[in-house]
């Protein structure tokens, strides 16, 4: 392995660094909530709610290419692992939300038979 | 090995002999496990997302929810649950760091940083029980309706009240039935701790009580023409708060008095809420354990010198990845159960 022999310590407490510091901005904003973003939609959701799913991804990107050494594996491993995964992953995030939605609105919108809290 | 494969053999690459993925048949199961394994917890979160999206009115506000912190009493948001985090983050990176020192063959390296792994793995475990146990046991404790709606209450500032401040005791003659009062093989199952008629009554009598709904106030129209939602109290995704003559009509409809929560139901709103807690952190925290097991016996490996003999640290590295899985599941968990 290229890597086999040559610390990578730096790299690894850098990684630390920035990963501790996206955490801290998440709690900051989950205990302030500021009112621009929190009572505000942007694409379904608050703009809140998109900067910490983006900060989570940003965490999850350095976690497994530093961390588990993505970064150091072959193409073909990267993206036989990565590439399946996230696929699948956004495919059933995109369907299964839109159908929670339409099953909301058949419980609760307009014209809606059933009576489903009370 | 895989330095035999050049550009003139390149059709060889699938005969076998090499790795063509550049990575050992263990890592590479361990990378495969690893995604069969994080697909299933996918399915897991895409269940809460799917009926968090289904419930968006009514679904419980976390912050509400997840406010403890040991020895500090009141209303605790998030720490908790950071401390978590960081724990989890900086038990990743000694390991990490344990991977690393195997790479230069530095045995007392790698024992030390495992140990700080496992540590760091018992600590979230030990955090993880901290916050089930507050879930379980509940704070204020609220009434179930006929048509299961949970509703809690607040004084006339908005703050939570607690069953012990809304419940007028009424003298009754029924006890417990335990073992040593009925029939040897029959007891009945925890009561709570009020009956739904001292609720009732405790709320009547009191005029500084209010029910507060599963409802979330998003001041629509139809929201501000309701004339039984408190005037002053409902601010924008919190809780509706009911009026004074609203709260007693309401409060008629109580079947159950519910305190913390079970698979049946809980204090906190929607019933899906608590089983999707329950499942999703504590297949987490089972992962969680396993990792702590596999960390120690690979330990114990390393104590007795197994891979310095073996020439090679890969052991450390494959369950490292694993470890390193388990924190990846746990930015999520975080996210999607405490943050959004």
């Amino acid at each position: 392995m290229a890597h086999g022999h040559a610390s990578n310590t730096k790299r690894i407490w850098n990684v630390f660094w920035i990963l501790s510091v996206l955490t801290i901005v998440e709690v900051v904003l989950g205990i302030f909530k500021p009112a621009a973003l929190h009572h505000s939609v942007l694409m379904g959701t608050s703009p809140l709610n998109w900067i910490f799913i983006i900060l989570t991804i940003i965490k999850a990107y350095y976690i497994v290419w530093a961390f588990m050494h993505m970064e150091g594996e072959k193409a073909s491993l990267r993206w036989s692992v990565v590439g399946t995964t996230v696929f699948l992953i956004i495919y059933i995030v995109v369907l299964f939300l839109i159908e929670a939605d339409y099953v909301r609105n058949v419980l609760t919108g307009p014209g809606s038979i059933s009576k489903w809290i009370f | 090995m895989g330095t035999t494969a050049t550009s003139t053999a390149k059709e060889k690459i699938w005969d076998g002999g090499n790795e063509p993925l550049g990575a050992s048949y263990g890592k590479l199961m361990m990378w495969f496990f690893i995604l069969s394994d994080s697909l299933t917890f996918t399915g897991f979160l895409i269940a809460y997302g799917f009926m968090r999206y289904k419930f968006i009115d009514i679904w419980p506000i976390a912050d509400e929810v997840f406010n403890h912190f040991p020895f500090i009493h009141g209303d605790n948001p998030m720490y908790f649950v950071a401390l978590m985090t960081f724990i989890l983050i900086f038990s990743s990176v000694t390991m990490v760091l344990a991977v690393d020192a195997g790479h230069q063959m530095k045995k007392n390296k790698v024992v030390t940083y495992m140990a700080l792994t496992i540590a760091g793995g018992l600590f979230f475990i030990g955090s993880q029980a901290y916050e089930w146990t507050n879930f379980i046991k509940g704070t204020y404790g609220a009434v179930e309706t006929k048509g299961g709606a949970i509703l809690q209450f607040v004084d006339l500032e908005g703050n939570r009240l607690s069953l012990d401040q809304v419940a007028k005791p009424i003298p009754t003659e029924r006890v417990e039935n335990t073992r040593s009062r009925g029939l040897w093989f029959t007891e009945e199952a925890k009561r709570a701790p009020y009956t739904t008629q001292e609720v009732i009554e405790g709320l009547k009598a009191n005029p500084n009580v209010l029910v507060r709904t599963e409802f979330i106030y998003r001041g629509t129209d139809e929201q501000k023409a309701d004339t039984s939602l408190h005037p002053t109290l409902n601010k924008d995704k919190h809780k509706v708060v009911l009026t004074r003559e609203a709260s007693i009509e309401r409060i008629q409809d109580a079947a159950y008095v519910v305190k913390g929560a079970s698979h049946v139901r809980n204090e906190y709103g929607n019933k899906l809420f608590a089983n999707l807690f329950f499942f999703i952190t504590g297949f987490h925290g089972f992962h969680v354990s396993i990792g702590i097991l596999l960390n120690i016996i690979i330990f114990i490996n390393v104590l007795l010198g197994t891979y310095e003999r073996r020439g090679s640290y890969e052991m450390v590295e494959k369950v490292g990845l694993y470890w390193h899985f388990v924190d990846l599941v746990w930015v999520f968990v975080f996210t999607f159960f405490y943050l959004v």
